[in-house]
């Protein structure tokens, strides 16, 4: 995997100043077994993955999750379970206490029925947690004044939905997304309902920066082997993006010559043309 | 003495710092993240920390998320 990513002439992903080969992050909740996941990483080739923070089982012992994660990949710990800007910030400080940098996707979500993240309260988190000298990836319903307010509030990124998150139906809000790929300056990552490589591919070849997958992967009957598939799907994408894609066109347009193979006069030739 | 873990409450003697508490809850679970009343303690102030009644404590830890 990491060949092809190597013939890729491209500038390196840079994110909260650090730079990364590959544009593809892989989520961690979902997978069946900690070994699945394990494999799973190795497989996608991904160098950041988000985890969430939860109550510890007092009765149950439970194997750290970060045992399963190579060192060399950065840890982005989710704030979900916030349903406020105040719960994100304490969540985000949480985790930092804990020892795990201070990478932050800040998601809140207050609404069951939809999961749709709270974009005002989220823009409040960024605000405070930018201060706070977090690395502040906000994770939105995809709207231009929301994400211009997070590059106000100096967020390291913009993470707008691709739909309804696990729901794996893809690009459903496409055109806000373009928006937002067209008009912020900061790296656009796709998170959530991506739910197919071809998914992922399309959304990089519109020139988002990099997608994140979770549910797809971690429920899929061969979860390291769809990670792989995605990882080469978003590196098709990006090269089908930096090739500067050709526009579509209303009409036909041959493919081979249209220059008479067995009628050499031009009349042939118009009849030909004209069938 | 009653202390609040993870929104249970529990029974304490008095003598009880938060870094014992911690050692009878969490067993087995390695990087656990302590908060006492809404205020993240680090583990080096674990055992300077006297638990009083009415503590509310919360121990988390990483899991899989996306």
């Amino acid at each position: 995997m990491h060949s092809i990513q190597n013939t890729i002439q491209d500038t390196p992903f840079e994110l909260g100043g650090k730079t990364f080969t590959s544009r593809f992050l892989l989520g961690t909740g979902k997978f069946r077994s900690k070994t699945e996941l394990s494999a799973t990483i190795e497989a996608s080739g991904t160098q950041i993955v988000t985890v969430a923070l939860r109550r510890i089982d007092l009765e149950h012992h439970a194997d750290n999750i970060v045992e399963y994660i190579p060192q060399d990949v950065t840890l982005l710990v989710n704030t979900s379970g916030a349903r406020n800007a105040q719960e994100a910030v304490r969540i985000a400080r949480l985790a930092q206490e804990g020892g795990y940098g201070n990478w932050i996707k800040i998601e809140v979500i207050n609404d069951s029925k939809y999961l749709l993240p709270d974009n005002a309260e989220t823009i409040k988190a960024a605000e405070i947690l930018v201060k706070e000298g977090f690395v502040v990836l906000p994770y939105i319903a995809p709207d231009l004044y929301t994400a211009r307010e997070l590059v106000k509030a100096g967020a390291a990124a913009v993470m707008p939905l691709g739909s309804f998150i696990g729901s794996n139906q893809g690009l459903k809000a496409k055109d806000f997304i373009q928006v937002l790929i067209n008009e912020i300056e900061l790296p656009i990552i796709v998170d959530a309902g991506i739910g197919a490589p071809s998914q992922a591919a399309e959304a990089m070849e519109m020139g988002a920066d990099a997608v994140l997958v979770n549910t797809a992967v971690a429920t899929a009957e061969n979860p390291a082997s769809l990670a792989a598939a995605f990882n080469l799907a978003v590196v098709a994408g990006r090269l089908g993006y930096l090739s500067k894609l050709p526009k579509k066109k209303a009409i036909a347009d041959a493919s081979s010559p249209l220059t008479g193979f067995l009628y050499e006069n031009s009349k042939d030739q118009d009849t030909i043309t004209k069938q | 003495m009653k202390i609040t873990i993870n929104g249970r409450l529990k029974e304490f003697s008095s003598a009880e710092n938060l870094k014992t508490v911690i050692g009878q809850f969490s067993g087995g679970h390695t990087h656990v993240i302590a908060e006492v009343n809404g205020t993240v303690v680090k583990r080096p102030s674990w055992e300077q920390t006297a638990m009083r009644e009415g503590d509310a404590i919360e121990l988390v830890n990483l899991v899989g998320g996306g």
